[in-house]
């Protein structure tokens, strides 16, 4: 392994993340202190409590995941997009790298910023909610697989894209309708019978009902289901990913 | 010398079926520079690219240092250094960031006293914290020369180094290259302005069409294709050749006061003495005489067009 690479792809890439820090951390809290203030005031006041949690505190971990999710998406296509956009890319095509390494650094840091991006949200939230995690080493195993695997997806769409629009529209069309109808603002049992069942087709209620586990105890699917999906959807991701060099589809002319 | 660099038969067809390189067999010896000559679309940066693992190749083999650039890619890269054609540069980086990044991307150990040493060199010290856009376009070109030196590359490629500047940068480019040379640095660089090559390279390779024509010692290549011509000035104009010269194939120009032969400096007679001599049995008294050795272009021009051995 070429570590020093690995290491430089990631501390350039974070230095991009540094160099906006600013915008990094103040557009989460000012977003999820609206969320906080037409869900959990305004609505959450009328809700009362889901699940035996006030209903303030049971959008949390939904509200985590959404920006976790997008933030990693966003962060990996564009990181690996760009080199491609500018030309940049012929140096790690040249470099004496394999695709393991390459992905570890922009993965690696795009999934960082997810995290930081995460964890501000989370102690956001702790100013409008009393928020109790009752397992925190799964909340946090969470997160950071989450993290992880979706920053591997956006890596993905990344190198799919041959323009700004398409570097957009995955993320806008597929994931954010997922994320929202995925059960960050309600329970899957709050849907009528035929939504709960379709519902189920939807990846990212795994995703979520295992994160709200970790925090309050309960969930809509297992747990054990949770972790087997975004454990297969990290595998899905990096067997793509894996391809994408064999071949050089879309990098290597 | 043993070859630094060897390319055997390698050949670069795209999906669609174009050849982009048709069978190239090449060696370079450690510490030269060689000129990879050829006009637009000739296959140059198709060789490059591929060597260098930005492109694969259909078939054929390529070694640096005696590694495999497909089985043994880590340890052939590590070698070779590469300034592309295109300015390809992060525009919000500042140069020191971009050429450490280059550094590590080439699995080197951070050593800001070697970086401090190329940018200087490249006289791009006072720069190193300047954002990439604020630069002048010969700036970013030298920051990319930069990167691609950050990290001791034995082979250094430079893909038309000097398109697009102005006289001024080429000559500061030459000089570069022949610093990096006397520092043991073997040099590939390809170019479509001849007296590039005529300037600064030791051998020079001829590419048209994805196949190598030539590789020659510049010396060799001019001495060996030289033509020579021979201009008689007329002291009073003529209209046309005599007839009694015809054999000699002359040329005439500057509205019909001198004469043009050519010959060939390889040939035991060149043919002059008999030419001066029926000169003046023709009645025609000569004023000056000159003779002019064919340049780099004339030959590259002669091959291109694909009537030379």
């Amino acid at each position: 392994m070429n570590w020093q690479a690995v290491r430089s792809i990631y501390v350039f890439e974070m230095a991009r993340f540094f160099r906006t820090l600013m915008q990094s951390f103040i557009s989460p809290v000012i977003s999820t202190s609206l969320y906080f203030v037409v869900f959990g005031a305004a609505i959450g006041s009328r809700i009362d409590q889901v699940d035996g949690v006030s209903y303030g505190a049971f959008i949390v971990p939904g509200l985590i995941m959404l920006s976790v999710m997008t933030q990693a998406i966003s962060n990996a296509s564009f990181g690996i997009y760009f080199p491609k956009f500018i030309g940049t890319i012929y140096e790690l095509l040249s470099a004496p790298v394999n695709f393991l390494e390459i992905v570890i650094g922009y993965v690696g840091a795009a999934a960082t910023k997810a995290l930081f991006i995460g964890v501000v949200i989370l102690a956001t939230s702790a100013l409008f909610v009393d928020l109790q995690i009752q397992y925190p080493f799964a909340m946090i195993a969470f997160m950071l697989l989450t993290c992880v695997s979706f920053a591997l997806f956006g890596f993905i769409i990344g190198i799919w894209a041959q323009n700004f629009e398409q570097l957009q529209l995955i993320p806008l069309l597929i994931v954010t309708p997922l994320v929202f109808l995925g059960g960050s603002f309600y329970s899957i049992s709050m849907l009528p019978p035929i939504w709960q069942t379709i519902t189920l087709f939807n990846p990212v209620v795994y995703l979520i009902s295992g994160f709200r586990w970790a925090f309050f105890g309960m969930a809509d699917v297992p747990i054990g289901l949770s972790l087997l999906a975004i454990a297969g959807f990290t595998a899905l991701c990096l067997i793509a990913v894996w391809r994408i060099f064999k071949t050089g589809w879309r990098i290597r002319k | 010398m043993a070859a630094i660099l060897s390319v055997r038969d390698l050949v670069k067809r795209y999906d669609g079926g174009f050849e982009a390189l048709s069978g190239v067999t090449l060696d370079i010896e450690k510490g030269e520079i060689l000129a990879l000559l050829g006009p637009n679309g000739a296959g140059k940066t198709t060789l490059i690219s591929t060597i260098c693992g930005i492109t694969e190749g259909t078939s054929g083999s390529v070694t640096v240092g005696g590694h495999d650039i497909v089985n043994g890619y880590r340890d052939s890269r590590r070698m070779i250094g590469l300034v592309p054609q295109e300015i390809n540069l992060e525009p919000f980086e500042r140069v020191i960031n971009t050429v450490r990044f280059s550094r590590g991307l080439f699995g080197k150990p951070k050593n800001d006293a070697y970086l401090e040493k190329v940018l200087r060199e490249l006289s791009l010290w006072d720069k190193k914290d300047s954002r990439i856009m604020e630069l002048s376009g010969g700036m970013k070109r030298r920051v990319l020369i930069a990167k691609a030196l950050s990290h001791e590359p034995e082979v250094l490629f430079l893909d038309e180094p000097t398109a697009g500047v102005d006289v001024e940068l080429r000559k500061d480019m030459w000089k570069i290259v022949a610093g990096l040379k006397a520092s043991g640095t073997t040099i590939i660089l390809t170019t479509h302005y001849i007296e590039e090559a005529e300037a600064i390279a030791d051998r020079i390779g001829v590419i048209a069409k994805g196949e190598l024509l030539l590789v020659e010692e510049k010396q060799a290549l001019l001495t060996r294709m030289g033509q020579k011509q021979l201009q008689i000035d007329l002291t009073t104009a003529i209209e046309a050749v005599p007839d009694a010269l015809a054999a000699y194939k002359l040329e005439l120009v500057d509205t019909g006061r001198a004469l043009l032969y050519s010959y060939d400096t390889r040939g035991e007679r060149t043919g002059i003495t008999s030419l001066l001599a029926d000169l003046a049995s023709a009645g025609l008294t000569m004023r000056d005489l000159q003779t002019k050795q064919s340049s780099l272009e004339d030959i590259f021009v002669g091959l291109v067009a694909g009537d030379a051995a």
